[in-house]
């Protein structure tokens, strides 16, 4: 039976930095990807160096980078979920649970990424994991998917010590760099390639291992 | 986007002056301003597709720019826009970008929704 991964996020790139070699690694495996992708990044904050996008052109833009980072890595099945940018955590919990538990009753996945509740920065991904998290503990013990996590807040493996998956995802890195450098408008930010192009070994240095918390379901 | 040409902002200003417009006004330091640097306020609003109508509106300032909507009985502010948006003639589309070209702050005017 095909083994399948459902992926969570909200925003277009974060698949690329976190996951996109493991995904890549699985596809390569025979899995098949489901990835969900809550909003269109539509009030991020870069537009380009210099600005080739604003307001107004950026949700257009970003889906495209959206599906030229997906063809790189190879996900067979994108979903765009039509939530907007930075209100995530305030639509009805009913609203976005109603949501996950389609992709989950029509995906059958047997492992599920998303972001860690509570530890991943950004309001969008501590509501988007919060979400598929609500949503799968309400399942049955022996019908939940196993739940593997990105987090980064500052100090969060004081909480939620040490991540316990890590991929290897050398062999994947020219995917992964192809899918980091689709998102032109989020990878031209200069705190992301400072003033020099990264050379394959800085990447492999940099985005070589991802790693995951695999989440603790209570009962 | 274009830097701001001041005569043809101000020229846009009064052809959408008198009129229902919906307006975006948007103020940000990005949600990862106090996960880079803790000693940062992170601080970020919006509003968009609010109904406005002004009966004078200028831009001003030696750059970045600062605009100002006299509305029947109040007002609409931004500093800190650097670009326009040149192609668009019937819509006002303002943004100030920082010195890395982020977004900081962004004005616009329609006579359509966003």
């Amino acid at each position: 039976m095909t083994k399948r991964v459902l992926v969570v996020f909200p925003h277009p790139d974060d698949e690329a930095f976190g996951t996109s070699g493991t995904l890549a690694k699985l596809i390569h495996e025979g899995w098949q990807v489901t990835y969900a992708c809550l909003t269109l990044g539509e009030m991020g904050r870069n537009m380009g160096v210099p600005p080739f996008a604003n307001r107004i052109t950026l949700p257009a833009i970003r889906k495209l980078e959206l599906e030229e980072s997906c063809k790189a890595i190879g996900i067979q099945d994108v979903r765009m979920l039509g939530f907007h940018d930075k209100m995530v955590e305030f639509e009805e919990p009913e609203v976005i649970d109603g949501e996950m538990k389609k992709l989950l009753d029509e995906v059958k996945p047997s492992l599920v990424i998303t972001f860690y509740p509570g530890y991943s920065v950004h309001p969008d991904h501590d509501a988007t994991g919060a979400s598929v998290i609500r949503t799968i503990q309400r399942l049955p013990k022996d019908e939940r998917p196993e739940v593997h996590c990105l987090a980064f807040s500052n100090g969060c493996r004081d909480y939620i010590g040490e991540p316990d998956v890590y991929q290897d995802v050398e062999e994947y890195i020219d995917q992964k760099i192809q899918s980091i450098t689709a998102h032109r408008s989020q990878f031209q930010a200069p705190e992301l390639v400072g003033d020099k192009k990264l050379s394959r070994e800085d990447m492999v240095l940099r985005f070589g291992v991802e790693s995951f918390w695999t989440y603790p379901f209570e009962g | 986007m274009e830097l701001i040409n001041l005569s043809e902002v101000q020229q846009m200003l009064n052809k959408l002056q008198d009129q229902e417009l919906y307006v975006h006004l948007e103020l940000t330091t990005g949600a990862y301003a106090a996960h880079v640097d803790s000693s940062r306020h992170p601080a970020a609003n919006f509003i968009t597709n609010a109904k406005v109508c002004y009966s004078s509106g200028k831009i001003s300032g030696a750059g970045p720019y600062r605009v100002g909507l006299k509305t029947e009985e109040g007002w609409v502010y931004a500093e800190g826009l650097t670009h326009f948006e040149e192609s668009d003639t019937e819509r006002l589309i303002l943004a100030g970008h920082d010195s890395q070209g982020k977004l900081v702050v962004a004005l616009q005017l329609s006579q359509e929704p966003f």
